[in-house]
């Protein structure tokens, strides 16, 4: 368990825990989502839950790229590399996730098939000018913060002329997902997920900047404060969240000033632009189907776009039974509440991406040892 | 994976390549996200791109809570392995 003196700066860690305590109201509860992994991550390392009064809680939420890409898409980038044989690029995070029947691409590697772990969108164009006689596909996956760079590559190959280059597309949007939790939630979670607010994403939205979540917030009456992952951002930010729900304001506000400003990073968000659209929808673990909440390649860009150039099987994608990340990835349910947690699924041998990817709720809590004291320690506060 | 990187820029090469170094590390970065870039900026590294510049203060602030939050080995084992 860590502590406050582990801070930056345990006085002002102390004094946001005394404002925080003295503002929200004791005859009501905050429930608060962190959107993105690296906050609930940021949440964990520092105990910042224990630093919180009884009646503040986080919701973990789905910001977790390799956790919300659905199991019927990794199914299909492992028959790219088995069945086309083609040179598969992907993200070191990606290799280890389970499909279908367990099959990852790390299972498809050790079984002969060609799949390269980059760090870069550059490194999978230099395999695609080193192996002119193969086909390059990059799967790729992520948030704003990962698109751009994938928009670049693709200009690049156009550019040089790479026609054995091209892009497993599956990239999504914060914004839509944000809505989604807020206006659709799975019928099964009525009664289970309640959000107050929101803490929105460092670097997603030093690209996108603020201004996209401001409808959102407006249509849902729900605040959101964009927030650094320091965790002294955290807990100004969920003072600032505590500040509006108090006053019935549903505001975007911005703490992480010092990166992200309204408008984004508009060099980045124009070259996405150029190459990409909006998929009318798609499929997210967890959420379900998502309208306006992912991005295609445009035809303009076709010759670059896998899914146009190879064919992939329909076939039946199958979620480990009783696993349960796509509850986890909603908010209605707890690492804990999953009864493979610690037993059968851990790092080691994870039987959903939850557990994957740092940035799943699973490995949080498995990495810093939660599970094993559920009694808060307010000491830390005192 | 969402995790963002600081770091200086020591060297401008072709169009939109920079060389940039952290704890002892260099690295050839695309700098293709950004409007201008000079030496000695510190930017934001996010897979291979600079996504944005930030203040040498608040680089090393990052960099130092990365390190005390244990991500910052990872960080750079991940960007070595990139090198080659």
């Amino acid at each position: 368990m860590k502590y406050i003196d582990e801070f930056r700066d345990p006085g002002l860690a102390r004094k946001l825990a005394e404002s925080i305590a003295a503002e929200a109201a004791p005859d009501r509860h905050y429930y608060l989502m962190e959107f993105c992994g690296g906050h609930t991550h940021a949440i964990f390392r520092y105990g910042v839950q224990d630093l919180m009064p009884e009646n503040v809680s986080f919701v973990h939420g789905p910001g977790c790229p390799v956790c919300v890409l659905p199991v019927r898409r990794l199914d299909d980038a492992v028959e790219l590399a088995e069945r086309h044989g083609v040179i598969l690029c992907t993200y070191g995070d990606m290799m280890r996730v389970p499909g279908t029947k367990q099959r990852s691409l790390i299972r498809a590697k050790a079984d002969g098939a060609d799949v390269r772990m980059v760090y870069s969108t550059v490194d999978a164009l230099k395999v695609a000018r080193e192996n002119p006689e193969r086909e390059v596909v990059f799967f790729a996956i992520g948030f704003e913060t990962t698109t751009p760079p994938t928009a670049v590559a693709i200009l690049q190959a156009e550019a040089e002329g790479l026609t054995n280059f091209s892009v497993f597309c599956n990239h999504v949007l914060t914004p839509a997902a944000i809505g989604h939790v807020l206006g659709s939630p799975d019928p099964r979670d009525l009664e289970k997920v309640r959000i107050d607010g929101f803490l929105g994403p460092s670097h997603v939205s030093a690209v996108i900047g603020s201004k996209p979540y401001e409808a959102g917030a407006e249509l849902y009456r729900k605040p959101v404060v964009i927030a650094g992952f320091e965790p002294l951002d955290v807990m100004q930010s969920v003072l600032m969240l505590i500040r509006q729900i108090n006053e019935g304001r549903y505001e975007v506000e911005n703490q992480y000033t010092r990166v992200v400003t309204r408008e984004g990073n508009r060099k980045a968000q124009a070259l996405v632009d150029k190459v990409m659209e909006r998929r009318d929808a798609f499929e997210w673990r967890g959420l379900g189907t998502v309208p306006d909440s992912a991005l295609k390649i445009r035809d303009c860009y076709a010759a670059f776009d896998a899914e146009k150039r190879f064919e992939v099987s329909e076939k039946a994608s199958r979620e480990v039974k009783s696993c349960e990340c796509p509850a986890i990835l909603r908010g209605a349910k707890k690492p804990t509440d999953c009864k493979l947690f610690g037993t059968v699924c851990t790092p080691e041998n994870p039987m959903g991406s939850c557990m994957v990817s740092s940035e799943g709720a699973c490995a949080a809590y498995w990495s810093y040892g939660r599970f094993r004291e559920p009694d808060k320690s307010k000491e830390a506060a005192a | 994976m969402c995790l963002a990187i600081p770091a200086r820029v020591i060297e401008l090469e072709d169009e939109d390549i920079a060389v940039v170094a952290i704890e002892g590390v260099k690295k050839k970065i695309s700098t293709a996200l950004l409007e201008e870039v000079a030496v000695g900026d510190y930017v934001l590294i996010h897979v291979g791109y600079a996504l944005h510049k930030l203040s040498p203060e608040e680089a090393a602030r990052t960099l130092e809570l990365m390190a005390e939050a244990g991500v910052l080995h990872e960080e750079l084992a991940e960007l070595r392995e990139g090198a080659a």
